[in-house]
């Protein structure tokens, strides 16, 4: 089963990765994306097969620290192809327009044992939210640090389904999103 | 005794199940040709809970059974018949507990969990698969036009006992006394 397609880099990040600005790759296929929305009270898994990330996670130097992620929407996993195909529709997503949501942290801050937050600012079809992600980062057995975190977004203050598909009871609001990545040990 | 008649709990259960069937098969039928809306949404889940309750139905059914005999067939029948009859009922069971099952699967398979009459949760079968999802939904829509067949020879057979025999087999079914 092939879970993710070939990360390609863009010019800026591939830039920026051999500067040596200290930006880890994100191993890509041991991480994901994924989100859980309720339709009808009933939860609906996808998760997003496309996606660029630029890390440079220091635990010691949160100052220096930074997350920064770009969305490919068209590459949403779905119920159904015909749903894959409506949410690109102006009324959600408008991948015509918006073809990508973008995450850059603002601020990261120590919670303590191994939690940390994230701040950041989340842009969506051309609305920007302030959101923070509480994020744990544990090491797993080849020596990768592994950052999950779990944060919900309201998908109506983005405008992703209106008109028709506003009605809360059919598609809730609350959208939850489950973020993992996993980072190469340092060296 | 041998009875002669179903019992009135037989009778209920039969005739409500094949009420629901009638209208998650129509149901089934007429939501999968909809433009996505939020009303296909409302028919899905309704479909859902059909049914998980023509499901819950066969289960009762089946439990009557163990515990009574059902009246027997007129001894005019020709054993091929009896035979044919002994098929057709096992299969509309068979296929009475097969249909929500793989319909309850298709959705696991597709990441959409079940929530039975929007009150009970009932866990994902399989892991979310495209190409799984796929198999299961033919599998599914194959059980069905079974069902459909195994439907149209249990109702002509019901009628041809009424109508050509003239026997009891479709009056000890009906409502009333």
């Amino acid at each position: 089963m092939r879970l993710f397609r070939p990360f390609i880099p863009s010019l800026a990040m591939l830039l920026l990765a051999s500067s040596g600005v200290g930006a880890q790759a994100v191993l890509i296929d041991k991480s994901e994306i994924r989100f859980i929305s309720k339709q009808m009270g009933v939860n609906v898994e996808g998760r997003f097969r496309k996606w660029k990330a630029n890390v440079d996670f220091r635990p010691k130097d949160l100052r220096k620290s930074r997350a920064e992620f770009e969305i490919d929407l068209g590459s949403i996993d779905l119920a159904s192809e015909e749903s894959e195909t409506e949410v690109m529709r102006p009324r959600w997503f408008d991948t015509a327009r918006f073809p990508v949501a973008t995450f850059q942290s603002t601020a990261m801050k120590d919670l303590g044992g191994d939690r940390y937050e994230v701040a950041g600012k989340l842009t969506v079809k051309g609305t920007v939210r302030d959101e923070t992600i509480p994020i744990e980062v544990k090491k797993d057995a080849a020596g990768n640090s592994v950052a999950t975190g779990e944060f919900t977004i309201k998908r109506l203050e983005f405008k992703i389904g209106d008109g028709q598909w506003g009605d809360p009871a059919v598609v809730a609001d609350e959208v939850l999103i489950h973020v993992r990545m996993v980072l190469p040990r340092a060296g | 005794m041998t009875p002669i008649r179903y019992t009135g709990t037989a009778r209920v259960l039969h005739w409500l199940a094949a009420l629901l069937i009638f209208c998650g098969f129509g149901l089934g039928l007429f939501m999968t040709g909809l433009e996505i809306a939020p009303d296909k949404l409302r028919y899905y889940a309704w479909h859902k809970w059909l049914g998980i309750t023509v499901f819950l139905l066969a289960a009762a059914r089946l439990a009557w059974r163990a515990g009574h005999s059902t009246p027997p067939l007129p001894v005019t029948m020709p054993a091929w018949q009896v035979r044919a009859s002994r098929f057709t009922h096992a299969m509309l069971y068979v296929l009475m507990l097969c249909i929500p099952l793989s319909g309850w699967i298709y959705s696991s398979s597709t990441g959409v969990s079940v929530v039975y009459l929007g009150l009970v949760p009932l866990p994902d079968l399989v892991p979310k698969d495209r190409e799984v999802a796929k198999s299961l939904l033919l599998l599914h829509n194959s059980l069905n036009y079974l069902l459909a067949a195994a439907v149209t020879v249990h109702i002509v057979a019901a009628l041809k006992h009424h109508f050509v025999d003239r026997d009891d087999v479709l009056t000890r079914m009906l409502p009333g006394r």
